[in-house]
């Protein structure tokens, strides 16, 4: 073979590469467009279940036959249901979710309102469970059988029982009620409201920014129960899935190569073991994160935190159907945009999926 | 030692592995499972304390000498005694007679929402094995959607636009709940599919009905009963959750999530109140994952 024939299969043989590269990028953007597709397909469908007719959610029971029929034309309820579906499309697309009934603002900028406060609270127990929850179940799968592994089980099942919302209350109850240790509920004390306005929403990062110290100390005493409840949550899912992948690499023959070769525990484990594991771990982290958005629903109730949690429960409550269905697609979108990144990066670390 | 003695020709049989019928096969196989059982002190205990749970639910009323719904006003937020063993309320119903009345509420969302989701689950993640081809794109499709919402979120939504109230939570619930069996029964399937028993019914004109039944249900119900059990701690948590926030089962009727709820609002005075089913459903709920748990290592070790 000659010199330019090499160059031309090379050339065939990358742009190929490349064409399968492609065809992988759009079949996945294929896919994440159904999933959203289906997505507001089951919130349209939630919202025509309702039984509450939303013309008098929207104007009360007191208006009179006339203005009834006016707004139910309005609303654009006489029309059939899948035009229906594309003016709600449409509208989705642009942003516009309608009005709540009980702020009176539209849905979406109540949404940019409570969102940053529960990322912030989701982020940190993210993190928290993370770097709780991975070490332990590294450390139980290399001490299979020993008290440290049957303590990271129990630890675990208990987090994986236990009712969050009730874990929150007792939390309330010991903590606050009894000893005084946290504040009661709540983002940031009263008297520090409003001192910081930063570029992120989250009160942590902004008030370093700004420099607020006193701020940032008021709002880490703030978050520091909820987060760390919700943390002990994903750290029991955590510290189970990094165990029983530790396991599985822990039994695989290049494990007793390294540990022929001589290296010690400490390398066999962290250098080659883990290593191996932490693609599998990304994935399960993104999927922690997306259950601690339930969890955020839950005890940001009980903790009255200003996040998307307590103002979807709110809206529950008033039968607000606008202010429910923009929460619960914004959720849904951010397990999207969580599972799709870990996707991503899945791809950029793990050399077999190049 | 007669009784001893024939307990013995019992165990015997029972152990040995040169069958004579089909029968004893099923009943040894059924046998070294309780056996395993007994050998893990933990998944036992758990067996023990949803026996105890389904029990409790069915003798309610002799248990109790108080009825969970009349209302004694006088007798309201009086702490722990021999009369009333978890205190009574804010209505002064017995906190005991409820909390007892309640695991009926526990067991009967958790067991109407498994047998809604087992069938469905399975039949979708079956089909989508055994078939193939788009209707499997469509129905994997279909499952991941709703695997892309959290769940205790999706069942909120559900239950508020459906109302709320206790069937209306099991339907939300199970709306959530049958994605990850039709997932595990998919991928069962698929390890199945091809093997030669399958092919050679499908040669006898064997329908896809049949087939799946017959030759797929049998393999795949180990690890699907092992997915229900670890399934039914998180029902109970959802459940539970939903009581919490109004939308599960409605006043009167004894939930422990809404009454731990209700006791909020008396924290301070009657810490009771919410602390005690609380723990009730984190015992019932670690019960089923322990259960769940020690089953898998018996019946489905791939899996472990």
């Amino acid at each position: 073979m000659n010199s330019s024939q090499a160059t031309a299969t090379r050339v065939s043989g990358s742009s190929k590469k490349l064409l399968s590269s492609i065809r992988k990028i759009a079949t996945s953007f294929a896919v994440i467009l159904t999933t959203l597709f289906g997505l507001l397909v089951i919130t349209f469908v939630i919202g025509r279940l309702v039984p509450a007719d939303p013309v008098i959610a929207a104007i009360g029971d007191q208006a009179d036959q006339a203005t009834y029929e006016r707004v139910y034309k309005e609303m654009g309820l006489d029309r059939p249901l899948y035009e229906q579906f594309g003016t709600y499309l449409v509208n989705v697309v642009q942003l516009d979710f309608g009005q709540s009934h009980i702020t009176k603002n539209t849905v979406s900028s109540d949404l940019a309102r409570v969102f940053p406060a529960t990322i912030e609270l989701a982020t940190l127990a993210t993190i928290i469970g993370a770097g709780l929850g991975v070490p332990l179940g590294v450390v139980s799968a290399v001490r299979k059988g020993t008290w440290v592994d049957h303590l990271g089980r129990v630890v675990g099942l208990m987090g994986y029982s236990t009712p969050i919302f009730w874990l929150g209350t007792i939390v309330i109850l010991v903590f606050y009620a009894k000893f005084g240790l946290i504040p009661g509920g709540g983002r940031i004390d009263i008297y520090n409201e409003g001192l910081v306005e930063g570029p992120t929403g989250s009160l942590l990062l902004d008030s370093v920014l700004a420099g607020e110290w006193e701020v940032f100390l008021s709002a880490l005493h703030h978050v520091i129960a909820p987060a760390l409840i919700l943390g002990y949550a994903a750290m029991a899912y955590l510290s189970r899935m990094s165990r029983s992948f530790m396991l599985e690499q822990l039994r695989q023959e290049y494990i007793l190569t390294a540990r022929a070769k001589g290296l010690g525990q400490r390398a066999v484990v962290w250098r080659h073991a883990f290593r191996n594991i932490r693609v599998q771990l990304l994935t399960v982290v993104a999927l922690a994160y997306c259950g601690l958005l339930d969890g955020t629903v839950l005890i940001e109730t009980v903790f009255a935190w200003p996040g998307l949690g307590q103002y979807l429960t709110s809206a529950l409550f008033f039968a607000d159907m606008n202010a429910v269905l923009g929460s619960v697609l914004l959720i849904g979108l951010i397990s999207i945009a969580i599972n799709l990144l870990s996707d991503i990066v899945y791809r950029f670390i793990d050399p077999r999926t190049r | 030692m007669m009784k001893n003695g024939s307990f013995t020709t019992l165990h015997n049989w029972l152990i040995s592995e040169d069958f004579t019928s089909s029968r004893q096969a099923r009943l040894h196989k059924a046998y070294v499972a309780w056996l395993g059982l007994l050998a893990n002190p933990l998944a036992f205990t758990g067996f023990l304390v949803v026996l105890g749970l389904i029990v409790v639910a069915i003798v309610a009323p002799a248990i109790t000498s108080y009825s969970p719904y009349d209302q004694d006003l006088s007798r309201a937020l009086q702490p722990l005694s021999w009369q009333h063993w978890f205190g009574t309320d804010e209505f002064g119903r017995d906190v005991y007679t409820r909390l007892v009345y309640g695991a009926r509420t526990t067991l009967y969302i958790s067991i109407l929402v498994t047998l809604i989701v087992a069938p469905i689950g399975f039949m979708i993640g079956a089909m989508s094995g055994y078939l193939g081809g788009w209707v499997d794109v469509v129905l994997m499709r279909i499952t991941d959607i709703f695997l892309s919402f959290p769940s205790l979120v999706l069942a909120l939504a559900f239950s508020a636009s459906l109302g709320p109230g206790i069937e209306n939570a099991v339907i939300a619930i199970a709306l959530t709940v049958w994605p990850p069996i039709a997932r595990l029964a998919r991928a069962e399937t698929l390890t199945f599919r091809n093997a030669d028993f399958v092919v050679a019914a499908e040669l006898q004109g064997a329908g896809m009905m049949r087939i799946l039944l017959r030759h797929i249900v049998p393999l795949c119900a180990p690890s699907v009963v092992v997915r229900l059990t670890l399934n039914m701690s998180s029902i109970i948590l959802t459940a539970a959750g939903l009581g919490f926030l109004g939308l599960g089962a409605q006043p009167p009727m004894p939930e422990w999530g809404a009454m731990a709820a209700s006791g909020r609002q008396y924290l301070l005075d009657a810490w009771w109140l919410t602390t005690i089913p609380g723990i009730a459903i984190l015992i019932v709920s670690l019960a089923f994952n322990l259960l769940g748990d020690g089953l898998r290592d018996i019946l489905d070790p791939r899996n472990g």
